[in-house]
């Protein structure tokens, strides 16, 4: 029973069903923008100040003690600014853009459980709730590209496509084998499934495939082709100035952190741990999560677009099959062993699938006869 | 039933965030190929070459600082060799060591930016710029100690240099070299290794070596596709016929060579300096010469290995206090010529990664 | 040590190469007619014992009475050099043969030659200006430009 049915029934006490239903729903939808955007003001300047540590440099550490108030900066700073919009562009998509690449972000926060109950809607389809909705978003940045009447955005929204496109298939092959390993799709299940081993011990591939994929979904480096700098400019947002930019500047954050709180939720145990309250928990797993991002961010370089395909497709996409088919012959012909075989046996078939495949693929090369 | 397609027509325009400057592409892609190209160069023309026949001799070397704004030094040491041929001006020990150190300064200076913008230019968001900006700072703070200025020295004179070495430099030199040669280590360390680079550059962007022999290719565009050919070591100017070391050339001129070579450039510059350092003789700085010198009349060629290639002075005299022509010969421009067969069957990607393994500065492409 | 090739000998191989020709050596430099550029150009690309495979500079120079292109050539297999000039004495119309055909690193050379001074080569595949624009009135190099 989640914390947003209790205060339900203590409602129905007083007002009639539907209004408790509707009073709840409100409250609950605010509590979890605030958290969200609060969340993606967190990790903004975590990215910043981590970056610049990376890189030799001290990040911003001017506004307030230590920086921490440069993303208010910032937000004031964006809202003040011109928006301008190209003369050519297509008016309505142009606009919508940013609204629909923004709202799936918020969504997928509606089945994240953050402490013992405190989750806002606690489907029974979870899983099948967050591929869907996380590939939403894709679609606003298409809007963005082909709204723009800008050649880089067009590339740049076409190379998105092609990117969100391939990498779906890794994440749901790797999301059905921890559904398969916990016998629910509800992240509610999921994460009690974890009390004893946290699921990316016990999929290691698993995890690293949905870890990998995840980047890609995400647009972080070192498959961030959407905003590839030194290529295209800015890619999508090149034509957005103002709120519009933040827009799709906080969905960007949001959707890095929303993906390391499903990563938290799905692989690391969510909110459980000892002796910290659960939400604790919660935000030191995700954090960690976020902080893996960055690091990765801050040393590698990008993919080409050929390149990211064929990771997609040649490397990720088997390895997530195979992985599915393991943990699925596991829960099928051992149903009540011991946890820890499960995790020797799985660290050592997906190291063993990881040395095979990276034999047979390469992506090296890639000309083409013109 | 076939697709009917179009071909996009990208400008890669003089604002762009890899552009080095203000170059211009015109590039036709076939989605994300590259089928065609164009360069379109000239925004940054200011007309040196010109400007040079109204000035004096040594006026003209703040006008040549400005051409690689990121070699002055070497740039100064081109315009002052060509000159110092014409008029036959013979430059003290002192004063040439000094060169010498300088120049293989600048170049380690030259490649550490060069990596770290090929670097930017793959992806690799701003991290192997901002370090190896901490080791051009501390090269640059040694420029600042010998000339005041962190970017157009002018310190070179025509028979030598203008200023002493402060008591400081040495000390200070001897501790960067230290520090450099630790610091490559690193760089090769991250780099060299790395999947991600070696999959975005090996193989991209080949130049054969007929090709680059045909189009003038100078510089380590030329070394890394198996050409051994260095000024320093062909036709030795100041006294680098008195320094031990190496020429690195590579095999398949593609970029990561290119990127290679400059890396094992950057060692071989500290071995120099090094040995210049050893040997560094007291005396003169700079040669008796006036200060309104008029060479007799004639032409001369004098060119040095600049860190991006062949820099070359052409310079003709009527025996008057201006240089009746002064001609720079632009190896940016000229390794350039190719880029066409280069990216040709690339994507979008490569082809910026081809144009930064290149490393042109704008300054010197359009004078 | 790259030797610099003594003009009178390396004319007199050009002049038994192309009997009749109007070749002479002037100072360190070789002068052929205009016309005749590309094929000399090509003599000595190929001629054994010369092989300048490399070219290092192409440009050219306002002598008020005439317009001289010179050209430094290298031979990287024999590392030895020479300077071969060519005199246009026609302000309104100079025409040079073009050497891209030999070397292509004379492309952009000769097409900052044709910008700047006004010198056409004939033959070039893409004779366009390179770094002022298209319709730039007038030659800014030349001597009575400004």
């Amino acid at each position: 029973m989640t914390l947003l049915n209790q205060f339900i029934q203590w409602l129905d006490n007083y007002w009639p069903h539907w209004a408790s239903y509707l009073t709840a729903a409100i409250i609950g939808v605010l509590i979890v923008v605030i958290f969200v955007v609060l969340g993606i003001i967190v990790v903004i300047y975590l990215e910043r100040r981590l970056l610049g540590r990376f890189q030799v440099r001290l990040g911003p550490n001017r506004v307030g003690p230590e920086g921490i108030f440069q993303p208010f900066a910032d937000a004031v700073k964006v809202l003040t600014k011109e928006d301008i919009i190209p003369a050519a562009a297509d008016h309505w998509v142009h606009w919508l853009a940013p609204v629909v690449s923004f709202i799936p972000v918020i969504m997928v926060f509606a089945v994240v459980p953050v402490a013992s109950g405190a989750i806002f809607a606690d489907l029974n389809v979870g899983v099948l709730y967050l591929a869907a909705v996380s590939s939403l978003s894709v679609l606003g940045l298409f809007m963005a590209g082909w709204g723009s009447n800008n050649k880089y955005s067009l590339i740049a929204a076409l190379r998105s496509v092609s990117q969100m496109v391939g990498y779906e298939l890794p994440i749901v092959f790797s999301l059905l084998a921890v559904v398969a390993a916990a016998g629910s799709m509800s992240l509610n299940r999921i994460v009690e499934v974890q009390a004893a081993v946290p699921m990316f011990l016990l999929q290691p591939l698993g995890f690293i495939v949905y870890f990998i994929a995840s980047l890609a979904e995400i647009n972080r480096s070192p498959f961030d082709l959407l905003e590839a700098d030194s290529e295209i400019v800015a890619g999508v947002h090149t034509e957005y100035s103002g709120m519009k930019f933040a827009m799709f500047y906080l969905g960007e954050y949001g959707h890095a952190f929303g993906a390391s709180c499903i990563i938290a939720t799905l692989f690391l145990g969510g909110w459980q741990g000892p002796f910290l309250p659960g939400f604790l928990w919660f935000l030191i797993k995700a954090l960690i999560v976020f902080f893996i991002m960055i690091w990765i961010r801050a040393t590698m370089p990008r993919v080409r677009v050929d390149q990211l395909t064929a990771i997609g497709w040649k490397l990720l996409l088997p390895l997530a099959i195979l992985n599915l088919l393991i943990v699925a012959m596991e829960q099928i012909f051992w149903p009540g062993v011991f946890p820890w075989v499960l995790v020797g046996i799985n660290a050592l078939a997906g190291l063993a699938l990881v040395l095979l495949i990276g034999r047979t693929v390469t992506i090296r090369g890639g000309r083409v006869e013109v | 039933m076939s697709l009917r397609t179009q071909e996009l027509l990208l400008n890669v325009g003089p604002q762009h965030p890899s552009t080095h400057g203000v170059a211009r592409f015109r590039v036709w892609l076939d989605g994300e190929v590259v089928t065609n190209l164009e360069l379109v160069v000239g925004y940054l023309h200011r007309g040196i070459e010109k400007l040079a026949e109204t000035r004096t001799y040594t006026q003209v070397i703040p006008l040549t600082d400005r051409l690689d704004y990121l070699c002055s030094m070497s740039n100064n040491l081109a315009y002052c060799t060509a000159v110092e041929k014409l008029a036959g001006v013979k430059v003290p020990e002192r004063a040439e060591y000094i060169r010498v150190i300088m120049a293989e300064l600048q170049r380690i200076a030259s490649h550490l930016m060069s990596v770290g913008f090929l670097l930017n230019e793959l992806g690799a968001y701003y991290t192997p710029i901002i370090y190896c900006f901490r080791d051009r700072e501390k090269i640059v703070d040694l420029f600042e100690m010998v000339s005041g200025q962190r970017m157009m020295y002018t310190y070179l004179r025509i028979g030598g240099v203008s200023q002493d070495l402060p008591e400081e430099f040495i000390p200070a030199l001897k501790r960067l070299i230290v520090d450099l040669r630790k610091a490559i280590e690193e760089y090769e360390a991250l780099l060299s290794g790395n999947e991600i680079l070696i999959a975005r550059m090996k193989g991209v962007g080949v130049l054969s070596p007929e090709l680059a022999i045909n189009s003038s290719a100078s510089g380590p565009v030329l070394r890394a596709s198996g050409i051994k050919w260095d000024i320093r070591r062909a036709e030795p100017y100041s006294i680098y016929d008195r320094f031990k070391f190496e020429i690195p050339t590579a095999n398949n001129g593609d970029c990561y060579d290119r990127y290679w070579v400059r890396i094992e450039e950057m060692k071989q510059s500290l071995n120099i300096i090094e040995q210049a350092l050893k040997d560094l003789p007291a005396g003169e700085i700079c040669a008796k010469v006036p200060a309104l010198i008029r060479p007799p009349r004639g032409e001369a060629y004098g060119h040095i290995e600049a860190p991006r290639g062949d820099l070359g002075f052409y310079i003709v005299s009527d025996g008057s206090i201006a240089p009746y022509r002064v001609h720079i010969k632009p190896p940016t421009l000229i390794n350039l010529t190719t880029m066409k067969d280069l990216c040709v069957g690339w994507k979008l990607a490569d082809f910026i990664v081809i144009f930064g393994s290149i490393d042109v500065v704008l300054g010197e492409m359009d004078r | 040590m790259t030797v610099a090739l003594k003009s009178e000998q390396t004319a007199s191989q050009i002049a038994a190469a192309f009997p009749g020709a109007d070749v002479k050596a002037d100072g360190p430099a070789v002068v052929v007619a205009p016309d005749m550029v590309n094929k000399v150009c090509a003599f000595l690309k190929s001629a054994p014992g010369l092989e300048f495979d490399y070219l290092q500079n192409l440009t050219s120079t306002d002598y008020l009475d005439y317009f001289e292109v010179v050209y430094h050539l290298t031979s990287l297999k024999h590392n030895h050099s020479m300077v071969l000039k060519t005199r246009c004495f026609d302000r309104n119309n100079a025409e040079v043969a073009s050497v891209t055909g030999v070397w292509r690193g004379a492309d952009f050379q000769e097409r900052e030659v044709y910008d700047l001074m006004g010198i056409k080569f004939t033959g070039h595949p893409n004779l366009k200006r390179i770094l002022l624009w298209e319709g730039f009135p007038g030659h800014p190099l030349r001597r009575d430009y400004l």
